[in-house]
């Protein structure tokens, strides 16, 4: 791979894991349990939006065939999409979306904070207007595993089991793989092997006040980098590309 | 003489005096108590419909078009939910509880828009929404900016700022595909044909028929007909229609140069009251979704009040 081709990989693991994430937001409209929540999760989901509207408008320059945002948004099948699986897990319930949202929120603030010096301007200026937008996602999230947590005994349950059974989709999130690698060494990209440890203990900070337990799961999963999805990821692209593949000659 | 009812008189007439004066009605002063009930009856209403609508269109945010249009569409949603937030807070001045509201909503008690019971079948039905729909409601809103009770009339005059925002993108999204490739143009036309009725139906019964509005204009919580407001929509959305090239589905409308209005063809109030009784595609879906939401976060929303009251007894212990 060039630098240019490694340097659109990368974009799209950014930009694809905004859009995937917001989209599942997007699934809750109308449906959250409290009013305000109906609020900041479509404004949190706004965010992601807005954030994989920029990515992948870059990735697509980057790549130079004349691909835009819509184009790679709409036009891709499964095996190209890049985000990390843990984003394409279905909602749940509020504790499920609630724990998927504080693992990448706590991971993306991190990840975002380190891009925000990236040496691409257009990656720095990006993360740095990001970060003001995850600082609040990550206070909301936390809040709720928190008070979940620490509410009553069922809400503390649902947390819990919500936690265990998105653990094994964390590791994922610190792979660092050839592209990984290309992009620190040009100083572009982060090493998020390397952001472990903050994140950990911004996680057991939390966990510790919610009176929740770290989980402690035997298996973990991974494999977007390559492609490599759950089942999950063709009914979202299914759904969300519907009407770009019904009517291809369409705009819209 | 009755000393009671003569003060009440009395309190009656001052209050009439102070709405004639056009003077705003501010939620501690005394007012009738048919006013206040009816104030809880159309402002709850209004902060249903907005929660309520968030539900047909929410139905195709995960399909928007482009990531442009799924943004836009999900401020939009965001905003209405704004809204009825905006109108909850409002309505509780009168003296019921948000928790009251959503049971009489869940109950069947009280009422949303009865346009919120059509399905939004294709992604020009957004389009419908935001021109037809929203346009609507905006006639409707200014008219109620000048409302004699304070925090509505304030609340409405928000509202309408974010309202023309959102009615200009339906009518951008209706442009473009009514400039677009024949099977958009059909299913522009399609939902032109679907949502026009229903958005003149949301004016309410013609004058002569409707039970409630003389007092309301007495009171200034109305200070239009229902007649008049459809009238003004009607002649502002034609011009809009004809230069979409989309044609309004009613063989009688036609300006009429000495009314200096449009003329147009008669409202089938039993198709109204049909799906006002139920009989809307989606009047049970709409209300379980909002029933299974409310119901279905019980646990969550115990779990916050919970967890505040245990951070409150650890601080007044640490204290």
């Amino acid at each position: 791979m060039t630098n240019q081709e490694m340097l659109f990989e990368y974009l799209l693991r950014l930009g694809d894991n905004s859009l995937i994430l917001g989209q599942r937001l997007a699934e809750w409209c109308g449906h959250a349990p409290i009013l305000e929540e109906d609020l900041a999760l479509t404004n949190i989901g706004l965010d992601l939006i807005g954030q994989s509207r920029m990515l992948l408008s870059y990735a697509g320059e980057v790549e130079g065939k004349g691909r835009d945002e819509d184009r790679l948004a709409f036009h891709r099948d499964t095996q190209a999409w890049r985000n990390l699986l843990l984003l394409e897990q279905p909602n749940g319930d509020f504790a499920k979306t609630m724990a998927r949202q504080f693992f990448f929120d706590v991971f993306q603030y991190l990840q975002y904070e380190a891009l925000s010096s990236s040496k691409d301007e257009r990656v720095a200026g990006i993360a740095a207007k990001s970060l003001k937008e995850i600082t609040y996602h990550r206070r909301h999230s936390s809040d709720w595993v928190i008070r979940l947590g620490d509410g009553t005994e069922e809400s503390h349950e649902k947390m819990q089991t919500a936690l265990n059974e998105l653990w094994g989709f964390v590791p994922e999130m610190f792979d660092m793989d050839a592209v990984d690698e290309a992009m620190v060494a040009d100083g572009i990209g982060v090493d998020v092997a390397s952001l472990r440890p903050a994140w950990d203990a911004q996680v057991n900070a939390v966990l510790a006040e919610a009176t929740l337990k770290r989980p402690d799961v035997s298996w973990s999963v991974r494999g977007s980098r390559d492609g490599k999805h759950s089942e999950h990821l063709g009914y979202i692209l299914a759904e969300m590309q519907f009407l770009q593949h019904a009517y291809p000659d369409a705009k819209w | 003489m009755d000393v009671a009812k003569t003060d009440f008189n009395d309190l009656e007439e001052a209050f009439q005096a102070k709405i004639d004066a056009e003077k705003r009605i501010e939620p501690k002063e005394w007012m009738p108590d048919k006013y206040r009930q009816t104030l809880i009856r159309q402002m709850s209403q209004h902060a249903h419909s907005e929660v309520v609508g968030m539900l047909p269109e929410g139905n195709w945010l995960t399909r928007a078009p482009t990531l442009k249009r799924k943004a836009i569409l999900m401020a939009k949603i965001q905003d209405e939910g704004g809204h009825g937030l905006y109108l909850y807070s409002a309505t509780e001045t009168l003296g019921i509880s948000r928790d009251e509201m959503f049971d009489q909503l869940h109950t069947g008690k009280a009422k949303y828009s009865t346009i919120f019971n059509y399905p939004t079948l294709t992604w020009a039905d957004i389009g419908a929404i935001g021109w037809l729909v929203d346009g609507a409601a905006i006639v409707n809103q200014i008219a109620l900016c000048r409302c004699s009770y304070g925090p509505y009339a304030r609340a409405m005059i928000r509202i309408c700022k974010e309202e023309s925002f959102h009615q200009r993108q339906g009518y951008e999204i209706m442009m473009t595909m009514a400039q677009g490739t024949k099977e958009q143009r059909e299913m522009a036309q399609d939902a032109l044909n679907r949502w026009w009725w229903p958005t003149l139906m949301m004016f309410g019964p013609n004058d002569t028929n409707s039970a409630n509005s003389a007092q309301s204009m007495k009171w200034k919580i109305k200070r239009q007909s229902n007649d008049e407001l459809r009238q003004k929509f009607i002649d502002a959305t034609v011009p809009q229609a004809e230069y979409l090239k989309l044609r309004i589905p009613d063989d009688k409308l036609v300006w009429n140069e000495e009314r200096g209005h449009y003329d147009f063809g008669d409202i089938d109030w039993n198709e109204f009251k049909n799906v006002v009784s139920g009989n809307g595609l989606c009047n049970r879906e709409r209300l379980k979704a909002r029933v299974d939401a409310h119901d279905g976060g019980k646990w969550v929303r115990d779990a916050a009040l919970a967890y505040a009251a245990k951070k409150a007894a650890r601080k007044a212990e640490a204290a």
